[in-house]
């Protein structure tokens, strides 16, 4: 059967999907679904037939929901009822979804989701109705996590790819958590990550997480965006060390890992915290390809000045094709694609709102 | 007490949430409030109740509910009586940008 690429693409004001069927030369755009909508979580659950696209889709006037579609974007089925909420007790209201994650090909029908304020969701119905992940709720840190300058947001979850036990979730403040009785008992594993707005400088959690990420072949190995600082463990997140050498900063907000070399990882820095810029206006995107301990400018095709603009945590991703695709959006409204690994780049779409997120995957066409 | 009848007027970004109509009338054996009004069109209508208010039946903070021209923070909220010939209409606020 044929195959598209499909792109997903979040913004401040709604969702496009960009397909292409011809190897990712050109691309055919659709959009704006639920225009106005802030769509700050989107994903392409290919563990169905046909993949199910997922999106949190929030209005400033009347709330969050989560909506998907399985004919690729075309229409959405959005239910009546409050799919992800509070209960009753919580003291909380769900006001936007940071993550979408679908779990590992053995629970095909559990879909995991981040939100705002700080809490982990399950859904058991493939994504249609979600539950609050008590464990994590009731952690007795939680009164001590802080609003980022995003808001106070689980935004990273990461289900291991072989235990369904296991799961790393990332928060901005908070850092990084994880669970290994399927979401039971948390733990902070911050050990080693540098908090420098905090006068202990290496708290036990209260980091300033932007972003981890992992390969599903290696799901031990994690790497991390910080606020500052690039990280990685080799130990389940145990223990994290830099790798930020290389780079020309140590700032930034993704971090993607490539979908079939487990050594080879995606940044895009940012000069400093209060220089949200990439460093001299240059756009860049940095590969390693030894898991961090060295880095690489990719430039070709990308604007090499008066690129005053930033990548967000979840605007950029890799496909699942070989060569693999990377794509990243910007605040500015574009949306970059490379179709070989990040050697070379083109401007897919332009005059978008604000890129928030997107993701990327193979298709049946 | 009088049986009350309650007339909700919708802004027309929220009628496809309430079966495209734009006029909603509820009825009440006695007195109500605002929030009693929002609980029975809540059973006949969930994706217009999602939208107005929370899942705690908070009022979402950029929907305005005017109680015969008055929006209804500046009278008691959703505790606001409502009585026989009240009007209530439902109209986002300024938001976004």
């Amino acid at each position: 059967m044929a195959s598209l690429t499909l792109l997903a693409i979040g913004t401040r004001k709604g969702l496009w999907v960009a397909t292409s069927a011809d190897g990712r030369a050109s691309w055919r755009l659709s959009g704006p679904h639920q225009p106005v909508d802030s769509v700050y979580a989107v994903a392409i659950d290919t563990r169905r037939s046909p993949p199910r696209l997922l999106a949190g889709f929030t209005s400033e006037h009347f709330g969050p929901v989560v909506a998907v579609s399985d004919d690729l974007g075309t229409t959405w089925d959005e239910p009546d009822h409050r799919v992800i909420a509070f209960p009753d007790g919580a003291d909380a209201v769900v006001s936007r979804v940071w993550q979408i994650a679908p779990a590992s090909p053995d629970e095909p029908d559990v879909v995991y989701a981040g939100t705002e304020p700080t809490a982990l969701f399950r859904s058991a119905d493939g994504g249609r109705n979600y539950e609050l992940v008590r464990g994590l709720w009731d952690h007795p840190h939680r009164a001590e996590w802080t609003p980022g300058g995003g808001g106070m947001a689980l935004h990273t979850v990461l289900p291991h790819p072989t235990d369904a036990r296991q799961i790393t979730v990332a928060m901005s403040t908070g850092g990084v958590y994880r669970t290994e009785d399927g979401g039971g008992t948390w733990r902070a594993s911050n050990t080693g990550i540098r908090a420098p707005f905090l006068p202990n400088e290496y708290p036990e959690y209260g980091q300033c997480v932007h972003k981890v990420a992992r390969h599903p072949a290696r799901p031990d190995r994690l790497f991390l965006q910080n606020h500052p600082g690039v990280y990685r463990s080799d130990d389940g997140g145990a223990r994290w060390r830099s790798i930020a050498g290389g780079l020309p900063s140590d700032f930034g907000f993704p971090m993607v890992v490539h979908p079939h070399r487990q050594d080879v990882v995606y940044a895009f820095p940012l000069a400093a915290d209060l220089e949200r810029f990439p460093p001299d206006g240059s756009c860049r995107v940095y590969r390693s390809e030894d898991a961090g301990e060295s880095w690489t400018p990719l430039s070709r095709g990308l604007p090499q000045n008066g690129f005053w603009s930033a990548v967000l945590r979840d605007a950029m991703c890799v496909d699942d094709a070989e060569p693999a695709g990377v794509y990243f959006g910007s605040r500015s409204g574009e949306v970059y694609a490379s179709p070989d690994e990040g050697e070379s780049w083109c401007r897919i779409v332009e005059h978008l709102p604000d890129v928030l997120c997107v993701r990327a995957a193979t298709v049946p066409g | 007490m009088r049986a009350v009848r309650v007339v909700v007027l919708l802004a027309g970004v929220l009628r496809p949430s309430a079966d495209g109509k734009s006029r909603l009338e509820v009825d009440f054996a006695a007195g109500a409030t605002l929030g009693a009004v929002l609980d029975r069109l809540a059973e006949r209508y969930p994706a217009l109740d999602r939208r107005l208010r929370d899942e705690h039946g908070g009022l979402r903070r950029y929907v305005n509910f005017y109680v015969d021209g008055e929006e209804c923070r500046r009278l008691d909220g959703a505790e606001t009586p409502v009585g026989p010939g009240v009007e209530i209409q439902i109209i986002p606020s300024v938001a976004g940008g």
